[in-house]
């Protein structure tokens, strides 16, 4: 489904990703690990279109993405959170969603239609806020949302075109044990009900654990392993690189 | 959703009142007044098709008096050449800022905020010197002047424009169309990408929008709806100089927007009525106009940076979300 | 051949001018981050400053000395006392801000000196002329030539090499480091506006025998620096240089070749920039 190959990226003199190739596949929810300034959200940046790598390739099913900008690629059926929230602030949540929605139908230079009027577009912008269990918050300005709910709002942005595959970095980001646990919740659901592929970034192990079906494991820009949790759990170089003995999540 | 929770009853009402009011009081005002009032017309619209840039899109522009002026010459132009329909100098004039805005914002909607800022400036003073220096097209730094401002055709009534009355009446009808074509916009789909361009271009380019795009065609709708105000600003005054796309021009939707409130969809044309109701009173004092202008703007973006409508609704109880 | 030499001379010498004043603008931007939409009102200032001060004590080097200063302490007041308060909030408020002051500015200099224009003559030293092949050439015009790049590099070694000039810079990369291991940022930042400022003003007084004094010189000139920043790249001190000569070179052998179209020559060139390289020459993206 994504496949990148020998993907190298620097910033100036900083070689930030060396030959990195990997491969998600679809429905298996894959999880990218590895320390600070490892380079995972460089990886996400030169996938999505925010840069171009200085070499290397990235296929989006079976289709050559590299280097085109973001706003080409979501289109796709690929999307990405960041790891800042990343949403409009002052617009209200179904604004929030709706803005990807007026996208995918075409209706950005709609100069002369009422938004109100659209109903198929706000039911399915409703839809997407159930099915993260915003639907209550539809009408708050978005910035008056607490930290998490916040996160959620840009979960819902990034799944209202139901792309296909979906980087998310760090989506636990900042939450308290109960908001990650909602997280991860949703996650999984959103993976058997809707199928789509989550490839995301973690700092939090159990989460990882609890969800990834494949791991890739980067290391001061390289590939360091890739395999099932049991064999990352149980590989040597990675526990030493980056687990630090405290594996047993 | 955005707009407000006035039923449709509410708002019909809220518009058609303020609109009667507006249509009948030159019946009781002096001529002085008409005339001030048309220019707030005129200049509002002008305002507030500046502020589809800013308060909208985000899009700071120090340049739209390029506009204006050129829709203004357009209209003496024609006129100069023997046209006899208003109406074709409007549709023109309004057509050739937009095309102008075509080029120019090709050039501008590449960078961001700052660059914006200047480059629109920079343009816009472009402008100004082919309207100072093509003497054959466009008089020169004297303009041209209307020898005979043409009649009116409406439904085949013949009005003669010389009459302030009428002249305040066609400026009222340009405008409210205006401002219903402005509002509409905003509350369309593209309204709402134009505010998703302002909030935050990243996660709407990442949703798959296409940022030059969109600002490129709210800039070449504001250039569009500024050179209707410069149409009609020439009909007004009999003339167009180079005068009306100088930056100092430019620096009028500036203030006006900023101190009505760029937040509001009304606040420009609140900013305009305020903007013409301080030059009553500092003309009278000063023929320095500049300075009182600059001097007013600072304290406004110091302290009141949401404007005077902004400040007014901010301190109302909440009505609920919306994009304002 | 004579007259090819002359237009050189002719463009380098308003290409310095330029200089002089754009590095003002893009020094301020690369520190501050801030657009100082004003710079040509204090271009203009200090020339008439420096002219008023030729009134007090007839020398141009007390005209050149005291100018300058006095713009640079109104630099302090403005960045003070306005610029300061709206560092935290969006870029629209420092642009309208330095918009307002420019306003105030313009017309301040109308009511003081009057509307007309005036004419300051250069010192003896330099006012006379140097004989270039059969034709003349006015001296002045090559001291300002060479006095171009002796600030500039002064400038550059400064923020180079001298302890100060990395301070900035620090500053400037990242504010929140720079407070934190123990830099007066706001200090910092005022004085990098006062010596912007002076930068203008240097420009404007060492600009007054060179062409007339009115109230429209600010005007022509914040123009052409925006395009000469934006051509060179904001906050690149060779993009200032290179840029403010190819303009300055421009304008001096237009005036020969395109008439009347001479006057779209910088914007020609904006464009160009805009839809080949954005940055600008030495810019960074973004």
């Amino acid at each position: 489904m994504l496949r990148v190959e020998s993907l190298s990226h620097s910033f100036g003199k900083f070689l930030v990703l060396h030959d990195v190739s990997l491969e998600v596949n679809p429905g298996r929810l894959t999880a990218l690990i590895g320390p600070n300034g490892a380079g995972k959200t460089t990886l996400y940046n030169t996938v999505s279109g925010r840069f171009r790598p200085t070499s290397g390739r990235v296929f989006f099913e079976g289709r050559d993405i590299t280097g085109r900008p973001a706003h080409k690629i979501a289109p796709l059926g690929l999307m990405r959170s960041f790891q800042i929230t990343n949403i409009f602030p002052h617009l209200t949540v179904i604004e929030n969603v709706l803005v990807p929605l007026v996208l995918q139908e075409r209706k950005a230079f709609s100069l002369v239609s009422s938004l109100a009027r659209e109903k198929v577009l706000l039911r399915r912008a409703e839809e997407v806020l159930d099915r993260v269990g915003l639907l209550a918050a539809a009408y708050r300005p978005a910035q008056s949302l607490a930290y998490g709910d916040k996160r959620l709002v840009e979960m819902a942005v990034v799944l209202a075109r139901q792309p296909r595959l979906v980087l998310l970095d760090e989506p636990t980001a900042g939450m308290n044990p109960e908001e990650t646990n909602r997280m991860v919740h949703l996650i999984k659901d959103l993976a058997e009900r809707l199928g789509t592929t989550f490839f995301l970034t973690e700092h939090d192990m159990t989460v990882v654990f609890a969800v990834a079906a494949q791991i890739f494991v980067l290391h001061q820009g390289e590939l360091l392993a890739e395999g099932d949790p049991q064999t990352i759990r149980s590989n040597r170089r990675v526990r030493e690189a980056y687990l630090g003995g405290s594996v047993d999540a | 959703m955005a707009g407000g929770s006035w039923g449709p009853t509410k708002r019909l009402v809220g518009t058609a009142v303020p609109l009667m009011v507006m249509v009948l009081c030159p019946l009781i005002l002096p001529v002085y007044w008409i005339l001030v009032l048309t220019e707030v017309l005129i200049m509002g619209l002008f305002a507030m098709s500046f502020n589809l840039l800013l308060g909208f899109t985000g899009l700071l522009s120090f340049g739209q008096a390029g506009f204006f002026g050129a829709g203004a010459y357009v209209t003496a132009i024609m006129i100069a050449k023997g046209s006899t329909s208003v109406w074709l100098a409007f549709v023109a004039s309004t057509l050739f800022a937009g095309a102008l805005a075509v080029v120019i914002g090709y050039l501008c909607v590449r960078r961001d905020e700052i660059y914006f800022a200047m480059i629109t400036l920079a343009f816009g003073m472009m402008l100004y010197t082919v309207a100072h220096n093509w003497i054959e097209v466009t008089g020169g730094s004297d303009g041209l002047p209307l020898l005979s401002v043409p009649e009116l055709t409406v439904l085949g009534l013949r009005v003669s424009l010389l009459a302030p009355r009428n002249m305040y009446l066609l400026a009222l009808g340009v405008t409210s169309l205006g401002t219903w074509c402005l509002r509409r916009l905003v509350r369309s789909p593209f309204g709402l990408m134009l505010t998703a361009v302002r909030e935050n271009r990243e996660r709407l380019a990442f949703v798959g929008g296409n940022v030059r795009r969109v600002r490129l065609a709210a800039f070449v709708i504001a250039g569009g709806l500024a050179g209707l105000s410069g149409s009609l600003f020439c009909l007004f005054n009999a003339m167009a100089t180079p005068t009306f796309l100088h930056w100092s021009f430019s620096a009028r939707p500036v203030l006006m927007t900023i101190l009505g409130g760029s937040s509001v969809f009304l606040g420009p044309a609140v900013g305009a009525a305020v903007f013409f109701g301080l030059e009553q009173v500092t003309t009278q004092l000063t023929h320095n106009w500049m300075i009182v202008l600059g001097t007013i703007l600072v304290p406004v973006v110091l302290f009141f940076p949401r404007g005077l409508l902004g400040t007014v609704l901010d301190l109302l109880p909440k009505r609920g979300g919306g994009r304002g | 051949m004579e007259t090819f030499v002359v237009n050189i001379l002719n463009g380098l010498s308003w290409g310095m001018l330029l200089f002089l004043i754009s590095i003002g603008l893009t020094t301020v931007f690369g520190v501050l981050g801030v657009l100082n939409f004003a710079h040509g009102s204090l271009f203009m200032l200090g020339a008439y400053l420096c002219m008023q001060v030729m009134r007090v004590f007839p020398s141009f080097w007390a005209g050149i000395l005291l100018g300058p200063l006095v713009v640079a302490l109104l630099g302090v007041v403005i960045e003070r006392w306005l610029l300061r308060r709206v560092y935290g909030r969006d870029v629209t408020f420092q642009l309208l801000l330095t918009f307002a002051v420019l306003l105030i500015l313009d017309d301040a200099v109308r009511i003081v000196w009057g509307p007309g224009f005036h004419v300051v003559e250069a010192p003896a030293i330099l006012g006379g002329i140097f004989p270039l092949f059969r034709h003349s050439y006015p001296v002045y015009r090559l001291f300002v030539i060479a006095i171009g790049p002796v600030v500039g590099l002064s400038l550059w070694a400064f923020f180079r090499f001298s302890r100060w000039g990395k301070v900035v810079r620090a500053a400037a990369t990242d504010r929140a480091m720079a407070e934190g291991v123990g830099i007066r940022v706001p200090l910092l930042f005022t004085a990098v506006f006062a010596l912007g400022s002076w930068l203008a003003a240097l420009g404007g007084a060492l600009a007054a025998p060179h062409q007339s004094v009115s109230p429209s010189m600010g005007d022509r000139i914040i123009i052409e620096s925006f395009i000469v920043v934006v051509s060179g790249g904001m906050g690149s001190f060779p993009g200032a240089f290179v840029g403010a000569l190819v303009l300055g070179l421009l304008e001096s052998f237009g005036t020969v070749f395109a008439g009347r179209t001479q006057m779209a020559l910088p914007y020609v060139l904006l464009a160009a920039v805009l839809l080949v390289r954005p940055r600008g020459l030495f810019g960074r993206e973004g």
